[in-house]
């Protein structure tokens, strides 16, 4: 049971007076919210320090312009207090981040809730958007899954924040038009909102709505990992994903966990120079331009896939509709499964590639 | 008459104890096939998986590492970091359904000439039997 803030107005305008209180209180500088950037409601991540600009703020909305980790490493490390609302996707992908030192939880109040998926890009931005968008908030409030939402988010499991100072009940939430609650996970939650006037309950997360959410989104994943043919096809299934592949490693620009400034997939270590032009020709007779596609996409399962968050945002930008996503998510599953690691459940859980035990795996090496 | 499938086995080995023990085996007059194609490297710790990968997608038909035992380390734990990627990569290729018995890691120490090449021996029938990589010729990667 943890302490929980009762607002008596609905979920989204009881965050934005509580983060009010926190601005003008000097309690936060200011905070990361998705916001309406213009009529049409198109949203975009935005730091808020002025509460009059609170009113343009629209943290739930089922979006992902960017996965917030990125956005946040650029924010952190802070001196002063800041407010950032997330999805638990983002949040554990800052988690991951955290770890390799691509900034700081230290100041940094995190305010996520049970997440109902996002739209992608497209659907979120595109015409007929606000029925879709309706009908999204309408299906998530009965803790449904909305049809709309990104293949991954479908077969997401971890809805439920993890590491968050406070978490919003909002899927499967029929009250969230009239009352809003904050469960506070943390102690920096609980002194920091210590000034706010509201009604003091202790209550936690209906674990029945968690239960029906889990296990729908389980049967999703496996139909997702059928549907998509992606392992045990070997190299020609490969071929024939990755064959689209333009080249353009956006995939892995907006990946919260590909974090390096400069890729080593973008380096000249891999350059293709004359010399290996003629030795490749030699031997194959033609060779698809841009090359390596195949390579760049195993290479980064090789580098990365351990702490995938399945976030979905790099399927989302690839202009060859090919499913990233769906592959780095199951692979990711496979690789952190032999650490049982989660990747971004918590912050002291060392990365599996910065740690080992002296015995382990004692079949390799024969 | 086809021609003979003499398998290419690109071999990543650390200059401390594998690549010693090469030598070894060599200056002992043991035999080991010509298929083992050696890369020396200042420790296993320093192979990238993605060297192992590009590797095998341009056609090596064997990728093999050679490091220190356990404990052996002239870094101290290297080999173990190199155990636990060439365990996620292995992992990566049968998720993928690749082929992850092209790829071999052994512990072969400097004065370990026959182990060499024992190994090099057996990974080399292995290979034989598996037959060529189909990578090799495809213009896809
Ligand atoms: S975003 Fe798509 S097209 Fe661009 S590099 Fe990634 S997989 Fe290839
Ligand atoms: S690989 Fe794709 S799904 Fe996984 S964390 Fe990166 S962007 Fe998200
Ligand atoms: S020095 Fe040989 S494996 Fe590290």
């Amino acid at each position: 049971m943890n302490k929980v803030i009762k607002i008596e107005n609905g979920t989204k305008q009881g965050v934005l007076n509580f983060l009010e209180h926190l601005i003008t209180t000097d309690k936060i500088s200011g905070v990361l919210t998705l916001r309406k950037i213009n009529e049409k409601g198109i949203c975009d991540y935005g730091f808020i320090s002025d509460a009059k600009e609170l009113k343009f703020a629209d943290p739930f909305a089922p979006v992902m312009p960017i996965n917030a980790a990125q956005t946040l490493s650029s924010l952190t490390p802070t001196t002063k207090p800041i407010a950032a609302i997330i999805k638990p996707c983002e949040l554990r992908g800052f988690v991951e981040r955290v770890k390799r030192v691509q900034g700081s939880m230290k100041n940094v109040l995190l305010i996520s809730y049970t997440c109902g998926g996002v739209l992608p890009l497209n659907t979120f931005q595109g015409d007929g958007s606000e029925k879709i968008i309706a009908d999204y908030y309408n299906a998530i409030s009965k803790g449904e899954t909305p049809g709309s939402i990104r293949p991954t988010c479908k077969a997401c499991e971890y809805f439920v924040p993890m590491m968050a100072d406070i978490t919003i009940p909002l899927l499967g939430n029929s009250e969230s038009e009239s009352e809003c609650s904050l469960i506070m996970n943390s102690e920096f939650a609980i002194q920091i909102s210590k000034e706010f006037q509201c009604e003091i309950i202790t209550s936690e997360l209906d674990s029945k709505i968690i239960d029906k959410v889990l296990a729908v989104r389980i049967s999703e994943k496996e139909k997702l990992y059928n549907k998509t043919k992606v392992t045990k096809d070997g190299l020609d299934e490969l071929v024939n994903i990755f064959g689209k592949c333009v080249g353009c490693h956006g995939c892995s620009r907006v990946c919260p966990i590909c974090y390096c400034v400069m890729c080593d997939f973008e380096s000249h270590n891999f350059d293709y120079n004359i010399e290996i032009f003629e030795t490749e020709l030699e031997q194959k007779g033609a060779l698809r331009l841009p090359p390596d596609t195949v390579f760049f996409q195993i290479g980064r399962l090789a580098h990365m896939s351990f702490s995938c968050v399945g976030c979905g945002q790099c399927e989302d930008v690839c202009p060859a509709n090919i499913p990233v996503a769906t592959i780095f998510k199951k692979v990711g599953e496979a690789t952190a499964g032999l650490f049982d690691y989660i990747p971004g459940k918590d912050l002291e859980e060392a990365i599996p590639v910065m740690i080992f035990k002296e015995e382990e795996f004692e079949e390799i090496g024969k | 008459m086809e021609k003979e499938f003499i398998p290419r086995i690109t071999s990543f080995v650390c200059k401390w104890c594998t690549y010693t023990g090469a030598d070894l085996a060599g200056t002992s007059r043991l035999q080991y096939p010509t298929s083992i194609i050696l890369l020396k490297v200042l420790c296993s710790s320093r192979i990238d998986p993605v060297f192992l990968i590009k590797s095998y997608l341009k056609g090596a038909d064997g990728v093999l590492i050679g490091g220190c035992h356990p404990g052996d380390c002239h870094y101290e734990t290297g080999n173990y970091h190199t155990r636990r990627r060439f365990k996620i990569l292995t992992e990566i290729f049968s998720t993928l359904g690749l082929p992850k018995e092209r790829l071999r890691l052994s512990w072969i120490s400097a004065s370990e000439g026959p182990k060499f090449a024992q190994v090099s021996n057996e990974f080399t029938d292995k290979i034989e039997n598996l037959g060529p990589n189909n990578a090799r010729e495809n213009m896809f990667l």
